[in-house]
């Protein structure tokens, strides 16, 4: 495994492509050669119609899925060719994860949720490792709610149960998909600007896919996908405005 | 709701197999007490006497002959009294009993019965059947002119425990004095049997010093076969046992078995398919929870486990209702169908040895029944899992 260089950048996608049922009459591209490079600290945003590959692009990134061909490094590793195991681990100590429904375990509560990650490394939840699971918690407001079960919390109360998740092992990056895409205006802003929060305290970089153009407008670069390609790419600015969400 | 059920349906399923396992295993205990209460495990013999032809066939002839068979008469053992203490020296051998047996009338007054006359040590004759468990009246003793009847005979006589009776045998003779009443659990067997020492039969039956047959009582019943066949091809006797004397009885029992292990097989197979049909469902149902699992890190071994576990479970904690279910039948069972003297039919139980087999077995069969679910669900794609 090839150590990280300090300038190397966190995620590094080259000319990577994704084909759906290959050899058969349906086989089709979803994405076309895609170049990315996302650096420590970032708060990018990743925009673009629906079909346009960002789904597909966010689960290649977060290691759920293998291009069809391309480089793909993470912290300067390749990771095309490792095997499934290698990957599993690695997905589990660098990446965390946010969805558009929060996913949480419903027979768990808040804070049991939030020590899944752990518990799949060790088999078991250390005493450092809840006491991180409270202080998350805490940090996203939920320090009442600890001992709550999903159903009994609304749905920006989840999705923050779901944030807290995807930190407690303190991943360098954290992937979204449309995390505010199942809420409320009011809670999708407090949402949103929890994972500006989260970015500032802890450094962790953020992949938001979103297709919320006043949100992206908050992040600080925005990645545009269009049919498969990466259409724009810069820093937040009067691209959000013209940006492509249908 | 679906795990609830499946468990209620493995305990059903476990409790009818352990009360199907507990009933024939009580019928077929009952009729081997029944069967084996008056008669040895493996009983030796004196071999049949048989014709010796006159003269050996010159070589390169071929002799045609047509023999009349032997009429048989009553032989001792030679030397039984050496062979005894051999025959206790033997692992599987739990007690031997000499004895001499022949016909004989029983008369009293104007009644007369042809009796089986059985000569015998009390002590010792007592360990192979237990002769002293059946006594139904008075108390077994067989001091010289002293005896022990079948209860059916006693009734036919106008016997009873203290009253005497006379024994003929051909040209001789014996008055006796009744000790005790036996049933020897065949009513047959009580209207004919007439117990007396073994000096006295001896002197019956004219065969001083002699013993017709050495009964055998073994440490384990199901072990008969391979003692006679191994005391045949030690010792020139004749040696049977219990198995070969009641040839029907133990193809009943067999085939009784063999019933019943199917029966406990489909019950088996049953149980798995319903735990798999559950969990098949419950690995679709949770695709979702399996695909987030894996996306946080999990290994599909662990996924694995998920289901392993959950099978397991279901079948521990079925077995555990069932196995309480199938004891309360038994209850039942012993409490209310009765035989027309108003006693239990027969004892069951369940020991606490199969108690625990059927558990583990009902376990085994959760984790087997979890094994195509669990592959399955380890071998989802989180991606596609995580978006329906």
């Amino acid at each position: 495994m090839a150590a990280q260089s300090p300038t190397d950048p966190l995620i590094a996608l080259a000319a990577i492509t994704k084909r759906y049922n290959v050899g058969r009459p349906s086989e089709a591209e979803v994405l076309h050669g895609v170049d990315l490079r996302v650096r420590a600290g970032e708060f990018v945003a990743l925009m673009g119609p629906s079909g346009s590959g960002k789904s597909t692009l966010l689960n290649i990134l977060g290691l759920l899925e293998r291009a069809s061909s391309g480089e793909y490094r993470l912290q300067g590793q390749a990771v095309q060719s490792l095997p499934d195991a290698t990957l599993t681990l690695l997905r589990r100590h660098t990446l965390g994860f946010v969805f558009q429904f929060h996913h949480l375990l419903p027979a768990f509560s808040a804070l049991e949720n939030v020590t899944l990650p752990a518990l799949m490394g060790t088999g078991r939840v250390g005493r450092a490792q809840e006491e991180r699971a409270r202080q998350l918690l805490d940090a996203v407001g939920l320090a009442g709610a600890m001992d709550k079960r999903p159903a009994e919390l609304s749905g920006g109360m989840q999705q923050r149960v779901a944030i807290a998740r995807a930190l407690v092992l303190d991943p360098p990056l954290v992937l979204a998909d449309e995390p505010t895409g199942n809420l409320d205006t009011a809670s999708s802003g407090e949402v949103f600007a929890l994972l500006r929060r989260m970015h500032a305290e802890r450094g962790t970089s953020f992949l938001i896919v979103t297709h919320d153009a006043r949100l992206a407008a908050q992040c600080d670069r925005l990645v545009e996908l269009v049919d498969g390609r990466i259409a724009r790419d810069g820093p937040v600015g009067p691209a959000v405005a013209g940006c492509s969400t249908k | 709701m679906q795990t609830v059920l499946i468990v209620v349906g493995v305990a059903a399923g476990v409790a009818g197999g352990a009360l199907i396992s507990a009933l024939i295993s009580g019928l077929q205990s009952n009729t081997l007490n029944k069967t084996l209460g008056a008669q040895a495990h493996v009983t030796l013999q004196a071999p049949d006497d048989v014709v010796a032809p006159a003269a050996l066939p010159v070589p390169g002839t071929t002799v045609l002959s047509q023999t009349q068979p032997r009429a048989q008469r009553l032989r001792s053992i030679a030397n039984w009294q050496a062979l005894v203490p051999l025959l206790e020296g033997m692992d599987e051998i739990a007690g031997v009993s000499p004895m001499v047996s022949g016909a004989g009338l029983a008369l009293r007054g104007e009644a007369v019965q042809s009796v089986a006359l059985l000569g015998v040590d009390l002590d010792r004759y007592d360990r192979v059947v237990g002769l002293r468990s059946k006594v139904v009246s008075g108390v077994a003793r067989l001091a010289p002119g002293e005896s022990v009847l079948g209860r059916e005979l006693a009734q036919d006589l106008g016997l009873r425990a203290g009253d005497r009776f006379t024994v003929q045998t051909g040209t001789r003779s014996e008055s006796l004095r009744v000790t005790a009443l036996v049933d020897l659990g065949v009513k047959d067997l009580n209207r004919r049997t007439v117990i007396v020492p073994l000096r006295a039969a001896q002197n019956l039956l004219a065969l001083p010093g002699g013993a017709t047959h050495l009964e055998l009582t073994l440490r384990d019943v199901w072990v008969a076969q391979d003692v006679a066949r191994t005391l045949r091809a030690q010792f020139p006797y004749q040696a049977e046992s219990w198995q070969e004397n009641n040839a029907q009885l133990v193809s009943a029992l067999n085939a009784q078995s063999i019933s019943t292990g199917i029966i406990r097989g489909v019950v088996l197979a049953v149980v798995v398919l319903g735990i798999a049909s559950v969990l098949v469902v419950s690995v679709v149902q949770k695709q979702r929870e399996i695909g987030i699992l894996r996306a946080m890190g999990a290994t599909r071994g662990q996924v694995m486990r998920v289901f392993l576990v959950q099978g397991a479970v279901v079948g521990a904690l079925g077995s555990v209702l069932g196995l309480a279910l199938a004891v309360a039948l038994i209850a039942m069972f012993t409490r209310f169908v009765r035989g027309s003297d108003g006693l239990p039919l027969f004892s069951i139980g369940l020991p606490a040895a199969t108690a625990l087999q059927v558990a583990l077995i009902a376990t085994v069969c959760g984790v087997v029944a979890a094994i195509a679910p669990a592959r399955s669900a380890a071998r989802l794609d989180p991606a596609q899992a995580i978006r329906i």
